[in-house]
């Protein structure tokens, strides 16, 4: 094993000082309420929730949560305001969703360091990833309102209803912004439930949409845990469900709208491989595995968190992982130098730590970036699990944390069948300077995405989505408009 | 013996200018500004490198070098002045006893077209005029042939030739291409015996560039873990602000580290990002930022 002093041969001695993003710009409330039919409305039973800030675990603001009366109000909400929306021409209709995504450029600093504080992300992810594409989600279907006939022709699609959408706590404005914008375009209502981990944004984005003017009940947005989210889920009067999250939920989903005449798309966990061929510009393959597993601390959904390295390039690329990871910055989400943020929550924190301890109890070599982590709020130092194979629990599950399980391999058939020897089949990332190459892989891979020496790339013109316990259904793109409209 | 060019780490375009745009994205503030800056100062090659350099203007911008900006206290001389062979003796004299290194560039620059004989006399006549470093050419019409054994002889016989004096080799990567030849002329230059890689000649568009600044460092780390030996490395030209000379010194730290953060192994070669330093150190000592015409102009 490489000593860990080598690792530190080119350690950076110039610390940058503190360069918080200020937070006396946003504007909190102590307290949020549900958003329904257009009003912020008290939950019947009045309970609340704490939402707290992950990098201090320090309560941010109390939120309602939604039990199963308030979702019978919300989908009646929804339901009433169908009649109009879904009659409004296109055009109207991209109106609005233009408007709510100029409010969120205009408001993109707020949302920016809510982002972070709500969820313990770095601000220059917020600033520079979530909160900018989640206003080119809002354009770009703002313009396929007025389009649908040209998006399916001869076919003359028509909205399903009230769609029920649940989304996930680890890019929550912008998993918001892909349900939200494709359903309102197609002209669906919109019950909308975001993670109760992460409720901010996605009420700071009510506050936008009522700004905007949207007719009252076409978006109504409801927090609330998993109870809530049943309640949607199980609500007779939800026409379609589009949900974000974990593979066992959305097993439970499915389940549980068995034989109902509700639509269903679900966007699930995932186990990425990440390929590197020893003809790959190196060092840009190292920047991609980081941005592939340690972006947004691991909490993606499509993270490259298994990485196959061809054996002659292993120990190359291996040694020099480990001494790029020696410089990534981990800490305070609103500093602007952090490269690595905050556990999202407790409980994450505790599952992953409880992977890293199946990974040393099954062998695995273990290497953790030597870097300072606060004393306070949720942290896990990056890591790498080496000398590792199909069969460990490690590289089977999803572990959701920055943690990376490594393997070798010596042929593309053989990186091919381990790569989709997985449940999974979400994303994948092939790194060669050989085009051919890159070809015969995409063909080959089972994954919904498959990347060529980038890693994590979005684009609201593309669709995104995965297969077999990954989910089905796509977002983004002409693709993702498919999901929420009916044809004659 | 010359280096194996086939094996090389190839570069992505994409790939460097995402890294690239993280170094540019981190927000240095207050106090490791001001270090960063003064850091910078000390790196500067103060350059001149006119046709119409006379003795008088040679010796002012010795006088700048020793002398920043004498309002200002705690401030770091430059680090070298650069200038034509022709005006080597002059600038010894003018910076004896300042520490102050004199860096003359050499072998036919800016183009380097001309017979090997008139390289090595050139550089011969700059050491023998009192230079401490000399910055030479690569033949880059050689280079772009493929003929890698003639440049690669041509900075060993050269570096024979310095003596004492420090090698800094100008790629003039704006002639090179490619980033895969950055590399390909970085690993010659390197493995000839440069103590420096230089980017460029400053007569040249585009200049030095973060890109190409990359692949040079990533050279000299490679050569680093694989002989531990360490190669310093100067950009040259449209370093202009303090701005970018931060940027390029995050790059730097974060790509090198601590050991390069020094003007033993890290170099700007530039001229008006000088005043544009001292500008940022008043300001901060300050609090306002002064007129250029507060700052001489040499």
């Amino acid at each position: 094993m490489q000593k860990k002093a080598e690792n530190k041969m080119f350690k950076a001695s110039w610390a940058y000082d503190e360069a918080p993003e200020s937070t006396n710009h946003i504007q909190l409330k102590k307290q949020y309420d549900l958003y329904i039919d257009g009003k912020f409305t008290k939950p019947v039973k009045g309970q609340y929730f704490d939402t707290i800030d992950p990098s201090t675990n320090e309560k941010i603001a109390s939120v309602a949560e939604a039990t199963s009366e308030d979702i019978d109000k919300a989908v009646e909400a929804a339901k009433k305001a169908f009649v109009g929306w879904s009659k409004l021409s296109g055009k109207e209709r991209g109106k609005y969703i233009f408007r709510i995504a100029r409010l969120i450029q205009e408001r993109a600093r707020e949302f920016a360091v809510i982002e972070s504080l709500d969820g313990g992300k770095p601000i220059r992810e917020s600033r520079d990833i979530d909160i900018p594409l989640a206003a080119n989600h809002f354009f770009y279907y703002a313009g396929w309102a007025d389009k649908l006939a040209y998006a399916f022709p001869n076919r003359s699609p028509k909205p399903i209803g009230v769609v029920g959408q649940i989304i996930p706590w680890n890019f929550p404005l912008l998993m918001a912004a892909w349900k939200l914008a494709p359903a309102l375009a197609t002209g669906n209502t919109i019950v909308l439930k975001p993670a109760e981990t992460t409720p901010l944004t996605a009420l700071k984005l009510a506050e936008i949409i009522h700004e905007s003017g949207l007719p009252k009940g076409v978006v109504n947005i409801v927090t609330g845990a998993g109870e809530t989210g049943a309640a949607i889920v199980n609500h007779p009067n939800v026409d379609k469900i589009a949900f974000t999250g974990s593979t066992n939920v959305g097993k439970y989903i499915q389940k549980a709208i068995a034989g109902t005449h509700k639509k269903l798309t679900l966007e699930l966990g995932g186990k990425g491989a990440n390929i590197i061929f020893e003809d790959a510009a190196i060092d840009q393959a190292v920047e991609g595995i980081i941005n592939a597993i340690f972006f947004n601390q691991g909490h993606v959904c499509c993270a490259g968190s298994r990485l196959f390295v061809q054996e002659s390039v292993a120990k190359l690329v291996i040694d020099k992982l480990k001494i790029r990871m020696e410089t990534l910055i981990v800490g305070n989400p609103l500093d602007k130098n952090t490269d690595i943020g905050a556990i999202n929550s407790k409980k994450q924190l505790q599952t992953i730590e409880n992977y890293i301890k199946i990974g040393l109890n099954e062998g695995s070599e273990i290497y953790q970036a030597d870097c300072k982590l606060p004393a306070k709020g949720n942290w896990c130092a990056p890591t790498l699990f080496l000398n590792v194979s199909q069969s460990h629990r490690i590289v089977q599950e999803e572990i959701f944390g920055p943690v990376l399980a490594i393997q070798t391999f010596r042929t593309i058939d053989e990186v091919i069948e381990k790569a989709n020897n997985t449940p999974y089949g979400l994303s994948a990332g092939v790194w060669t300077q050989n085009g051919a190459k890159i070809f015969h892989l995409t063909q080959k891979l089972k994954a919904g995405v498959v990347w060529a020496n980038t890693f994590n790339k979005f684009d609201p013109t593309s669709p995104f989505g995965g297969t077999n316990e990954s989910g089905f259904g796509r977002e983004g793109g002409l693709h993702g408009l498919k999901p929420y409209v009916k044809f004659d | 013996m010359i280096p194996n060019l086939d094996n090389l780490p190839v570069y992505d375009t994409a790939g460097v200018n995402e890294r690239i745009a993280r170094f540019c994205s981190r927000s240095i503030k207050s106090n490791s500004k001001l270090e960063g800056l003064r850091l910078a100062l000390s790196m500067v090659d103060l350059t001149t490198l006119e046709g119409k350099d006379t003795t008088g203007k040679v010796k002012q911008i010795c006088y700048k070098a020793m002398h920043p900006h004498d309002s200002l206290k705690n401030i770091p001389t430059v680090a070298a002045v650069c200038v034509y062979p022709a005006q080597v003796a002059n600038a010894v004299n003018a910076l004896k006893g300042s520490g102050i290194q004199v860096a003359s560039v050499a072998t036919a620059f800016p183009s380097g077209q001309s017979s090997l004989e008139v390289k090595l006399l050139d550089t011969k006549f700059a050491v023998d005029q009192g230079a401490n470093e000399i910055d030479m050419v690569i033949s880059r019409g050689q280079f772009l042939a493929g003929n890698y054994q003639y440049v690669f002889d041509e900075i060993v016989a050269v570096k024979k030739v310095c003596g004492q004096a420090h090698l800094k080799v100008i790629l003039e990567t704006g002639e090179l291409d490619t980033l895969d030849n950055v590399r390909k002329a970085s690993e010659l230059a390197i493995y000839a015996g440069a103590d420096f890689i230089k980017t460029s000649t400053g007569k040249i568009q585009p200049a030095a560039t973060m890109q190409v600044t990359y692949v040079m460092l990533d050279a000299i780390k490679d050569y680093y873990i694989k002989t531990g030996k360490m190669i310093g490395m100067k950009p040259a030209g449209g370093i202009s602000t303090s701005k970018i000379a931060l940027q390029y010194l995050v790059m730097l730290n974060e790509v090198l580290g601590e050991k390069w953060m020094n003007k033993n192994y890290f170099r700007f070669g530039a001229s008006s990002l000088v005043n544009d330093i001292l500008m940022q150190l008043v300001k901060a000592e300050t609090g306002n930022y002064q007129s250029s015409n507060y700052f001489s102009k040499d």
